[in-house]
């Protein structure tokens, strides 16, 4: 099989689906890409079902060779990338020659891209999906939950004709420079164990981004905020979920969070904000704000909508010419 | 037979939490069980994954589909459908889960907890081997690991507290006590649950249909078997 050969895997590059639904009665979490608004676009640049198995590459450091004729795309974190030492356009498409070598730099603001391939990257599903759980030993190229290892095939198909290169419209690019981001919050859960004054606590204060923060969750630091009861009968938790452990410091539990826990909860972060909290580095900064359920189901269908409907703007056919003799 | 303390709560954008009680009881696991069968029916286009736990079941359901009250109103709906009663034979079924027994090697050698655990609560191994298999355990939960079940509840007499100091290495198949749960580990991971014997049938098993040989609302009883045995069931010491 043909595909992209793995020079250098980076500091800590996963292969993710659109993530593993269906299993948290066995236990599984659900993976799947921490910014799933940059994601869904280096699918769409490359032309591919929006559930297609991409590379989430945090920080970067990837190196890649091609086997094959194929196109890319790299979405996310500003992370320098060059095809044969040409630098190349990030929310861009790319056609790509066998023997071509892709190189990722390292991330001057967010930190997580997407690194999607025509057609999606070939590997077999695991629990119906290739999303990469390292804490669950589960998903990958080697179905076992590792990162990319060095020498290692990505496999991919072959494309006949390379199509235009396409780029998403600049005003749809998320600017990630200022890592600081404003994350809306749906109240739920034991919210009631909060008090008014805890919850005026809570979205007045700023928090900063901790280095204990990785796929499983984020660890906040900041105001302690103090709910009435220490602990619940272990439930199960959602997306984004806000826990608040007996430190009174706030956890925002991701993509790979463990299925039950027994943390007093004050609510669940917005998926549409998720990407944001995601893409900050330690010592990043957020504040929340909250909204009604409804207001979060009238920002989901809007951003659906807009997604659907925005057309991605074509450029000149750029032909990746080897450099090599 | 609804009750009034089960209620429902907003856990986020696309998930509602159904809460049936402040404590576990094989009422109640029942409960979550049946609900949770009668969600995957009624929700089945709208539902992304449902969590059943000890006395809770969050539903997540995709919300361009559908909104928060439509699900509500499935969910009120299986709930005024439940049924419990224990005299009720032709209820049994539906409403106790399958009784799966699960073989044990208790011993010393295959666990090393034993004979602290027996000391600490002033009994034989003998006693604490006994007793742990007297009761009829409810699947309250699954978690912390893939095909990690939560069983409850073991008799107060051989309920222990976890260990100060978790292992790095629990192996696959260890059966467990922690306080008033029990459970079987279903890979080796680290672990600070009190180690009384080896399981030798797998509880996680990514290619087998079912994954997992249990489900939460099921009820589990272990049944100890000898060293020859468990090797022949193709158990590793």
């Amino acid at each position: 099989m043909s595909g992209l050969k793995v020079i250098q895997p980076g500091i800590f590059s996963l292969p993710q689906d659109s993530g593993r639904f269906g299993q948290h009665a066995v236990g599984l979490t659900t993976g799947g890409p921490l910014d799933s608004n940059a994601f869904r676009w280096a699918n769409r640049l490359c032309g591919n079902a929006l559930e297609a198995t991409a590379i989430e590459v945090t920080i970067g450091g990837l190196v890649l060779e091609s086997t094959t004729t194929t196109q890319i795309a790299l979405t996310g974190a500003d992370i320098p990338l060059t095809i044969n030492k040409k630098p190349a356009a990030l929310w861009h498409s790319h056609a790509i020659n066998p023997g071509d070598r892709i190189e990722l730099g390292f991330a001057t603001a967010g930190s997580r891209g997407y690194f999607a391939v025509a057609g999606g990257f070939q590997f077999e599903p695991i629990f119906n999906s290739a999303s990469t759980v390292p804490r669950e030993a589960l998903g990958g190229l080697t179905q076992d939950g590792t990162a990319l290892q060095t020498g290692q095939l990505l496999p991919c198909e072959t494309v006949k004709d390379h199509r235009d290169s396409q780029a998403v419209p600049k005003h749809l690019v998320p600017d990630y420079g200022n890592n600081s981001a404003l994350l809306r919050v749906v109240l739920g859960y034991q919210q009631e164990a909060f008090s008014n004054l805890q919850k005026q606590v809570f979205f007045t204060s700023q928090y900063a981004v901790t280095e204990s923060s990785d796929r499983m969750g984020y660890r906040l630091k900041g105001s302690k905020i103090t709910p009435s009861i220490e602990g619940i009968l272990s439930e199960g938790i959602c997306l984004g979920a806000i826990q608040v452990p007996a430190d009174g410091q706030p956890i925002v539990l991701l993509n790979d969070r463990q299925t039950i826990g027994g943390y007093p909860k004050l609510g669940s972060v917005l998926s549409l904000d998720i990407g944001k909290l995601a893409q900050l580095m330690p010592g990043g900064t957020v504040r929340f704000e909250a909204i009604s359920v409804e207001q979060a189901h009238n920002l989901l269908a809007l951003d659906h909508h807009q997604f659907l409907n925005t057309a991605l703007e074509s450029r000149l056919k750029t032909i990746a010419k080897s450099t090599k003799p | 037979m609804s009750s009034p303390q089960q209620t429902i709560s907003i856990a986020g954008e696309n998930s509602l939490i159904v809460y049936f009680g402040d404590k576990p009881d094989a009422a109640i696991a029942s409960q979550v069980a049946q609900t949770a069968q009668q969600l995957r029916e009624s929700l089945s286009q709208v539902l992304i994954d449902l969590i059943p736990s000890y006395a809770s079941l969050l539903v997540i359901y995709n919300p361009l589909q559908t909104d928060h009250n439509a699900v509500r109103q499935s969910i009120r709906r299986a709930l005024s459908n439940l049924t419990y009663d224990e005299n009720n034979e032709s209820n049994k079924a539906q409403t106790q889960g399958s009784l799966v027994s699960l073989p044990v090697y208790y011993s010393t050698e295959s666990g090393p907890d034993l004979q602290t655990l027996a000391d600490g609560a002033g009994l034989t191994t003998e006693q604490v081997i006994a007793i742990h298999q007297q009761t009829e355990y409810r699947v309250y939960a699954i978690g912390f690991a893939p095909g990690f079940a939560y069983l409850g509840e073991v008799d107060p007499r051989i309920a222990a507290p976890r260990l100060a100091t978790p292992r790095q290495k629990v192996p696959r198949g260890a059966v467990a006590i922690a306080d008033r749960q029990t459970a079987v580990y279903p890979a080796q991971s680290p672990g600070g649950w009190n180690l009384i014997g080896l399981c030798p049938q797998r509880m996680f098993d990514p290619n087998a249909n079912p994954t997992m040989p249990v489900q939460v609302g099921d009820r589990v009883r272990f049944e100890a078997i000898d060293k020859q045995t468990f090797l022949e069931l193709g158990g590793q010491l």
